[in-house]
């Protein structure tokens, strides 16, 4: 498909300019925010000289745009600098923290699609019936508390009156999993650890239901909308009247066009998850990324800000395009389009 | 063989809302017998196309619709079967033609999905090769040239009078005992249309499909139908032989639309009452006609 091909590498060079303006704009901000990161990392009791030698090692005293110089000239090797706060290389922290935040990602955005879009055409298909009040009710439901509300009340439901799932953290201490690809469930199959499996499944479904909720609220809805009118479309009332099934109706001929518009917003749902997880990812005490990005930002850290915004930001990117690519795939009119946009 | 594949007597329709009833169709009958040509002449808002919802079946699933009267399809009581009963007709039995053949088609499935959609409402387990075949078959009998590029391709890329001809080798596919054309082609230009219609008069006179063309162009039904029912205002104001109303048109209704149409010799537009009492008067019917009333 060379259409989308070209989609590929337009969104590709634009993702490109999006994160080197990502880039500035992080490191001026974090080093406008007022306080000294050298003195903040030694702590009040270290010595002037101390301090002063670590702000010239961090070329703190050179104009800002010098040091956006050497930001960029380690980034072209591959290093983002040490952490302050950790004392590690930023790399290594992102390495470790980021598959914690996209497992729960990626999982909560599967239960969004995977619940939200049924439910959605399921509402649309029983129109105006019992089911779909019902889905509607629970939809707004889902769409109208944020997920850190939704955290608090399935943890104390579901973790702390009726003790089915684990309270806090990604796995039970007592597996230690080799980390090969850093996502716990890829780890532990890896492995061969089909107990450690079950139990990092087990304690991924509170937090990605929890971050879920307002997406699955969300798509459902925008899968309802969309359908409806795709409902009053000829091309239904045609299939209605050559007698296709509603059943098919409903997942395929009304489904498919329907799911054209709702992709966008669900692709940015998605994407949106990426910021909302820090709030669940504290509730749930998840060691991801958004924890170790609000640690750093506290403590102007100013190497992990920087990395850990163009590794999210990133993230983001590639998201909204795999999800562009997914419409081309989905709307033939883009796949065979020979205008260009 | 003598039963008409339609027969249709003193059907009402209204629409419930808050404020009460609002009455659409007021006691229509009209019959059509195998292999006939029928056509419903009106004006929009006239009550065409809901009769044609009616007798596919899809108007009574609407909560608000409130429907009485016979509805015969070759001899079967069509209201007293089941929801069920009425959905295997469609498709198989039954098919339609619609206005504007384009957007009838899905947007986001070739040709060739819809048709084995259809294909399969006869012969449920029918193979997708063996579908696309049979497809091609069909499209070939509606003078498509290159049936597999068709069937690949995707409504929006070919043309209008393209997709009519797909439309009618659709609805025609599973050799349905009635053919309901609402307005067919109207989207399409003048001359495409008159092609496809040709193209349509053909095939249904081979396969001796009984036929209700829902229209508002005179011309075209003086062409195509071989008896016209004149409908105003969800009455029917006069029926007859095509040649015989045409060159006899009795009631006012009548006369006004023939008299609307514009012609080549000029005179300009025709001024004609939008509103007359006289458009009320009862309906007219042709002695030759055959119309049992």
């Amino acid at each position: 498909m060379p259409t989308s091909f070209i989609i590929l590498f337009k969104r590709l060079f634009t993702s490109f300019i999006v994160l080197i303006g990502v880039s500035m704009l992080i490191f001026t901000i974090a080093r406008i925010i007022p306080g000294d990161p050298a003195r903040i990392a030694l702590g009040p009791n270290a010595t002037l000289e101390a301090v002063a030698n670590l702000r010239a090692n961090l070329h703190l005293d050179e104009s800002i745009i010098v040091q956006y110089g050497y930001f960029i000239w380690n980034l072209l090797h591959g290093d983002l600098g040490i952490s302050l706060y950790t004392n590690r290389p930023v790399l290594l922290d992102i390495g470790q923290f980021l598959p914690a935040t996209l497992e729960l990602v990626f999982v909560a955005g599967f239960i969004m699609v995977a619940i939200g879009l049924p439910l959605g055409a399921i509402a649309a298909r029983y129109r105006g019936k019992f089911i779909d009040h019902v889905i509607r009710i629970l939809s707004l439901l889902g769409v109208s508390a944020p997920s850190f509300v939704w955290a608090v009340i399935l943890m104390l439901m579901f973790a702390f009156y009726l003790p089915i799932f684990p309270i806090a953290g990604r796995i039970t201490d007592s597996y230690t999993i080799q980390a090969v690809t850093g996502f716990l469930l890829l780890d532990t199959l890896i492995a061969g650890e089909y107990r450690a499996f079950g139990d990092a499944f087990w304690h991924l479904i509170l937090p990605a239901f929890a971050l879920a909720l307002s997406g699955i609220g969300q798509a459902a809805r925008l899968t309802r909308a969309n359908m409806i009118e795709t409902y009053d479309k000829p091309y239904i009332e045609m299939a209605q009247s050559y007698g296709f099934s509603e059943k098919r109706i409903a997942s395929k001929f009304a489904f498919k066009p329907s799911l054209i518009p709702s992709m966008t917003i669900i692709g940015l749902d998605f994407a949106a998850m990426l910021g909302n997880a820090f709030l669940v990812e504290a509730v749930f005490a998840w060691p991801g990324l958004s924890r170790y990005g609000v640690a750093v930002i506290l403590r102007k850290d100013l190497n992990a800000i920087v990395g850990t915004v163009l590794v999210i930001s990133a993230t983001f990117l590639i998201v909204n395009i795999i999800v562009d690519l997914l419409i081309a795939f989905i709307n033939p009119r883009i796949r065979f389009s020979t205008r260009r946009s | 063989m003598n039963q008409p594949t339609l027969n249709i007597e003193n059907l009402q329709l209204g629409f419930k809302s808050h404020v009460g009833m609002s009455k659409v169709l007021h006691g229509i009958s009209l019959n059509i017998r195998k292999g006939e040509r029928v056509a419903l002449v009106g004006e929009s808002g006239s009550g065409k196309s809901v009769t044609a919802r009616i007798i596919l079946g899809l108007l009574q699933t609407l909560p608000t619709a409130r429907i009485s009267g016979v509805l015969e399809f070759e001899g079967r009581d069509l209201t007293k079967l089941s929801a069920k009963q009425r959905h295997a007709l469609r498709g198989t039995e039954m098919s339609m033609i619609f206005q504007d053949p384009t957007s009838a088609l899905n947007p986001v499935y070739t040709i060739a999905v819809q048709f084995t959609e259809v294909l399969r409402r006869r012969q449920p387990k029918l193979k997708k090769l063996l579908a696309f075949e049979q497809a091609a078959a069909a499209l070939r009998q509606v003078a498509i040239d290159e049936p597999e590029r068709v069937l690949n391709s995707y409504s929006f890329q070919l043309s209008g009078g393209m997709n009519q001809r797909v439309m009618i080798a659709m609805a025609l596919i599973n050799n349905p005992t009635l053919l309901i054309a609402d307005e067919p082609g109207t989207a399409l230009d003048v001359s495409v249309q008159a092609q496809t219609l040709d193209l349509m008069h053909k095939l249904v006179q081979e396969h001796q499909t009984s036929v209700l063309f829902i229209s508002h162009n005179l011309g075209v039904v003086r062409d195509f139908a071989d008896r016209v029912y004149v409908i105003y205002k969800g009455r029917i104001v006069e029926e007859g032989a095509t040649q015989l109303l045409f060159s006899n048109p009795q009631h006012p209704y009548t006369q006004a639309l023939m008299s609307a149409v514009p012609r080549i010799t000029g005179g300009g537009i025709p001024n004609i009452p939008d509103v007359s009492d006289r458009y009320s008067d009862p309906a007219y019917i042709h002695p030759a006609s055959g119309g049992e009333l």
